[in-house]
């Protein structure tokens, strides 16, 4: 008989559930989304999880594992085997539930509809350079996995979802603000709308990405700072006003 | 039978929307015993003691001594010796330890720290909060830290002294000379413009709010010092703790001295 | 009256890739009402996954580059029988597609000009490919995400489409699907639909086709009557990984080669320079997965069945900005640094020429109403697709789709009308698996099938494997009657299965049918009773329809190039090889 593993998984769902062990047994390599297969394929065809890719580009099949959010198809078993320590898979605690892994991510959709969208400056093909890219690539790397939001506080522990986009579309707020061809300006729309200033840089966001996009670092601080020049900098704006009068 | 989940539908197409599974009735899940990691709170417990021994001897030092100057060491706490020039004797230091103080209470990096280690705003990453008022960085006073750009002003200004200490610790009566407590001062030095020079105001300032460095295709300097900047910055939580250990060693090395407690170490 | 949700439109997209969404914002900007369908959320598409690029002759850095020479390798690549017409199109519109994502915000690599940078590919001329890394098909997406949420398109996300009603005229009237989430049905009225449902390369084990590829568009209308063609072609990539078991199939891009990546055999033989020696492991998909398979074969082969790929000579600086998603694949997936060690690689399915035969400008199928575009449709690929080619095909024919849905909507006098019956049909037909008692588990009937069809018809076929491989498949068949399903409505994913494997089913016969009937090798199609190219099946693609469970295939003579085309060919090099030797030749002689 192969070496097996048990995995707790969460079953349920708006009204109620609890975590129910499945054995399955262990292959070279596998991660947990594979054993979440094997338990649908084996043992309970009604198993709801979400996934497409399988090879972390989609953002599908986040979820928790031993309390950390992750991607169920980029965490390897043989992690939690080598320790001995039990597996435990969770649906994201920041989102309603759905049904077992799967959850209600519907917010993320009504956010990304009110993000005032690229404006380029002048008709494509755009003059560019790499160097002024960098920045901007490293946003569109994003998988909206939203294991960001997920883990920010402010959206899991303080529901201010009225009041904050959350990290994922700070990221995305970024991109659009620091995009060499973009015409917009959403500094108002950062502070007021977006509401920036819930953030408060614990970096917990960064930690989870999949992509490893410094959201914290790269994105919100420095969008924080282009607030700070719009409202909390007399010297600069009178700089801005000296530059727009002169001729 | 079959048993059919709650119709509902959709909200918000029709004008265009995005139509996605939502959860129509509030939830009962239950709540999960294990954490990522079940020692989280290792981190915030130590860095809690950390600050506040730093403070409290911090505060004690500038607090109730009226002079850092042992021969030609200066202790960081005193430095400009701004109490001198507006003829101020008693506890000089306390007019010139808020800079240092109000730029690293509104530093990105400590804001990190703190709200992480004192406020518990999260204690750790995906660990449940006590249920509390929150609002981030939205009401006074919190909102204030978005002035930190000014208090680094003032702290490059503060820096530009501990050059100047730090030369001067070279210069003993006798002329030119190292002691133990000359290196002390210039790592200080070293430590705090690293510091200070890897502020993430810093790094906006030098170029982080220019949308393109090179539109007309060659890097500019202002490109080339904010990737600089860019990298120093990756580590300014690093050089947030070290400069503040080091500033603090620094201190107590003089205090000593002072209080002849120890004798300082002269190489030649 | 039916009880069930129902939603009007004009037109109706399924499907959330490239071409749906790119559909879906040229059907809704010129004034159609649009709603757009896909059976996972917004912006997961399997298009997601491109890595490679799009291929658009800019000539950014190769200036002797231009559609003429596109035209050259991609009718080349695809032996043929592609329908030149789809091609010429293709070749002619990428670019402007391409520049219009630049305009919606897409952010590609740069040259050192600041144009936009082009990577070279498998049996491109020239370096073609506009890319991002290794993430193009991410940010194509996303960019039409961020496009399509800002204008009036309706996107309804995990809502799963079953069946295509006609009207009694045989015109599109409607179709029929179901919230995911919680089950309930819901009856879209529409007097067009655009299928852009992608391919079906799940039918295949190892695959690098995300849980999507499932064919459900191409079966719905091939059902009500829409035709199929070049079934038989399933394009395998060469660079499949291998081990562990985990990850075998996940893809490993092109671009890897693109950049300098060899091949070696066990013996470690640079072995494609045996087979193509001009174009070494730039060679087309169809050489490169058969040369490494019969390496295999010749037990040649690596510890797991496959070939070194071997990158580590271009540094580890280069491997990690040129393909980071690959270094952190290998290294997280595999634990194998790609900076430092060679790693295996093996063929595995990647992508489906046939489909959904088309009008070549407009993107409608034979059935009135419907149009199909992406990998669901079939014409521009023939017998091989060129890397690259796949996600510019997306934008030209969606966009192409969506303006001749909209053209056709507007000259429709009246809504076509769903027959209602039908509808209760449906609904009967789709919860029957809550009613068959202790059946077939439907994931187990999926596996059986990539088992067929890897064993019988895959990169190797041969007239009595592929009727072994018929027969088992019919058995499958009537097991497959018999699927059952427990548990509640609401997110079922058994459920879903069911469906899935009806399509899969469904298709799968078409490609044994059409692989039989191709008695030559071509392309990715190679049959070892029949191992030459023939001229005469040069001419004809095979197109299949279905009549009351019955297939039926004939052979459609392939469109003959007009001359000023065909012409392009006449001197045996691409035209713009041509042009820059002439040049070269040139300055050497003023020399
Ligand atoms: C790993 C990998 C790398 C690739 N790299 C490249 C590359 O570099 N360059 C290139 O040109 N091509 C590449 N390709 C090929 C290319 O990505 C695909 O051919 C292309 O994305 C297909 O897009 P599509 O729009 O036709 O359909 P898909 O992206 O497959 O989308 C299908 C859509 O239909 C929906 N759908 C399906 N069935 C139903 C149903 N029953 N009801 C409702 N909705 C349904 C799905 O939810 C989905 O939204 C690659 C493919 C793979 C697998
Ligand atoms: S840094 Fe800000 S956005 Fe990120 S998790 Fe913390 S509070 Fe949320
Ligand atoms: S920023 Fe990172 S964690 Fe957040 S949604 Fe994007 S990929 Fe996921
Ligand atoms: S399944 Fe796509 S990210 Fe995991």
């Amino acid at each position: 008989m192969a070496e097996t593993v048990t995995l707790w998984v969460y079953r349920g769902d708006q009204h109620g559930g609890e975590e129910k062990p499945y054995e399955v047994p262990l292959m070279p390599g596998m991660v947990v989304l594979d054993a979440v297969h094997w338990i649908q394929a084996h043992l309970a065809p009604d198993l709801a999880v979400r996934w497409n890719c399988k090879a972390a580009h989609c953002g599908s099949c986040s979820a928790e594992v031993n309390g950390r959010p992750r991607l169920l198809c980029k965490t390897r078993l043989d992690e939690f085997v080598k320790e001995g320590v039990p597996v435990h898979v969770r649906p994201m605690k920041t989102f309603p539930i759905i049904k077992d892994l799967v959850t209600d991510v519907s917010w993320n959709y009504r956010v990304m509809r009110q993000i005032p969208p690229f404006q380029p400056r002048e008709p494509a093909p755009f003059t560019l350079y790499q160097r002024d890219v960098d920045r901007v690539q490293e946003f569109r790397r994003c998988i909206e996995c939203f294991l960001c939001q997920d883990v920010c506080h402010v959206l899991r522990e303080h529901h201010e979802q009225e009041h904050y986009f959350g990290p994922r579309f700070m990221a995305r707020l970024a991109e659009l603000e620091m995009h060499p061809m973009d015409a917009g300006d959403r500094v108002g729309f950062i502070r007021e709308t977006a509401g920036v200033g819930w953030c408060n840089i614990t970096h917990c966001c960064a930690e989870v990405c999949p992509e490893a996009i410094e959201i914290t670092n790269n994105a919100i601080i420095p969008l924080k700072e282009r607030v700070a020049d719009r409202y909390w900098d007399p010297i600069r704006g009178l700089f801005r006003r000296f530059q727009k009068t002169a001729p | 039978m079959v048993k059919a989940g709650p119709l509902r539908s959709c909200q918000g197409v029709g004008k265009g929307g995005v139509c996605v599974a939502q959860a129509a009735e509030p939830e009962a899940r239950t709540v999960s015993k294990a954490t990522a990691e079940p020692r989280w709170w290792v981190e915030p417990v130590a860095t809690v003691v950390a600050f506040s021994l730093f403070v409290l001897y911090s505060a004690w030092d500038v607090l109730f001594h009226n002079t850092g100057q042992y021969h030609n060491y200066i202790s960081p706490y005193f430095s400009p010796n701004v109490g001198a020039w507006l003829g101020v004797h008693a506890v000089p230091a306390v007019l010139v330890a808020w800079v240092p103080l109000f730029f690293r209470a509104s530093c990105y990096y400590y804001r990190r720290e703190y709200y992480r280690a004192f406020f518990w705003d999260p204690p750790a990453c995906a660990i449940a909060e006590r249920p509390r008022r929150y609002r981030g960085e939205t009401r006074v006073p919190l909102v204030w830290n978005n002035l930190h750009r000014f208090f680094l002003y003032l702290a490059i200004i503060v820096v530009i002294f501990l050059w100047k200490d730090a030369v001067e610790a070279f210069i003993f009566p006798n002329g030119f000379g190292v002691g133990l407590g000359s290196l002390i001062l210039l790592v200080n030095a070293i430590l705090l413009t690293l510091y200070t020079f890897s502020c993430h105001a810093f790094r906006h300032l030098v170029g982080g709010g220019l949308d393109c460095f090179s539109c007309r295709g060659r890097p500019t300097a202002r490109y080339r010092l904010w990737r600089r900047v860019s990298e120093w910055n990756r580590h300014h939580g690093l050089w947030a703790w070290v400069s503040m250990f080091w500033v603090w060693g620094t201190g107590v090395y003089v205090r000593l001295l002072i209080m002849g407690v120890i004798h300082d170490v002269r190489f030649f | 009256m039916l009880d069930i949700e129902t939603r009007e439109y004009d037109v109706v997209v399924v499907g959330a890739g490239g071409a749906g969404l790119r559909a879906a914002i040229e059907a809704s900007g010129r004034g159609s009402r649009v709603a757009v369908l896909t059976k996972s959320l917004l912006g997961k598409a399997h298009t997601v996954m491109a890595e490679g690029g799009i291929a658009a002759s800019f000539g950014n850095l190769d200036p002797y580059d231009g559609w003429e020479t596109h035209f050259y390798d991609t009718m080349k690549s695809g032996h043929f029988i592609n329908n030149y017409r789809m091609v010429e199109l293709y070749t002619k519109e990428a670019p402007e597609r391409v520049l219009e994502l630049e305009s919606w915000g897409a952010v590609f690599d740069r040259t050192e000009d600041g144009k936009i940078m082009q990577r070279p590919f498998g049996a491109h001329s020239f370096r073609r490919l506009a890319h991002v890394g290794d993430r193009t098909g991410k940010e194509l997406i996303r960019t039409l995400q961020q496009k399509v949420v800002t204008q009036n398109v309706d996107i309804f996300a995990e809502v799963t489409t079953t069946r295509i009603f006609l009207d009694r005229q045989g015109r599109v009237a409607g179709l029929f699907a179901y919230h995911r989430d919680d089950g309930h049905f819901v009856l879209f009225k529409t007097r067009a639909i655009i299928l852009a449902t992608g391919g079906w390369g799940r039918m295949y084990k190892p695959t690098s086709n995300s849980w999507e590829c499932t064919g459900d568009g191409a079966a719905m209308a091939f059902r009500v009557g829409a035709e199929l063609q070049d079934m038989e072609m399933v394009q395998f990539h060469p660079t499949g990984m291998v081990w562990p078991p985990g990850v075998r199939g996940i893809l490993v891009t092109e671009g890897v080669r693109g950049e300098g990546g060899l091949l070696y055999n066990a013996e470690g033989e640079r072995f494609m320079l045996r087979y193509d020696p001009e174009k070494k492991e730039l060679s087309s998909r169809d050489v490169v997965a058969r040369s490494i398979y019969r390496e295999v074969k010749a037990g040649r082969g690596t510890p797991h069945g496959g070939a070194w790929l071997d990158i580590t000579h271009k540094g580890p600086e280069y491997i990690k900005r040129k393909l980071p998603g690959m270094y952190e694949q290998f290294k997280k997936l595999a634990d194998v640094d790609i900076t430092k060690e060679r790693f295996e690689v093996a063929p595995t399915v990647h992508y489906t020429m046939g489909g959904l035969r088309v009008h070549p400008e407009l993107a409608a199928t034979n059935v009135p109403g419907l149009y199909a575009a992406g990998e669901t449709a079939c014409g521009l690929h023939g017998a091989n697709r060129l890397g690259g080619n796949s996600l510019g095909d997306l934008l030209v024919f969606g966009r192409r789709a969506g303006m001749a849905a909209h053209e056709y909507v507007q000259n429709l006098a009246s809504l076509p009308e769903v027959d209602e019956a039908e509808v209760r049909d449906e609904m009967r037909r789709v919860l029957r698996p809550f009613e068959v008692e202790g059946g077939e588990n439907p994931y187990l009937i999926h596996e059986a099938l990539q088992t067929i069809m890897s064993t019988y018809a895959g990169i190797e076929r041969s007239g009595p494997e592929l009727e072994k491989g018929l027969a088992e498949l019919e058995e499958l068949k009537a097991r497959a009657e018999r699927m059952s399903v427990d548990g509640p409505l609401h997110f079922n994913p058994g459920w879903h299965t069911v469906f899935e494997v009806q399509s899969m089913l469904l298709l799968a016969e078409a490609i044994f049918r059409g692989a039989l009937e191709r008695k030559e090798s071509r392309g990715a199609h190679w049959r070892t009773d029949y191992p030459e190219e023939l001229p005469e099946y040069g001419r004809v693609n095979f197109v299949q329809t279905y009549e009351d469970g019955r297939y039926h295939i004939r052979p459609e003579p392939v469109p003959e190039m007009p001359p000023e085309l065909a012409r392009l060919f006449e001197a045996g090099v691409a035209p713009g090889v041509l042009r820059a030797r002439q040049a070269q030749n040139g300055r050497e002689e003023t020399k």
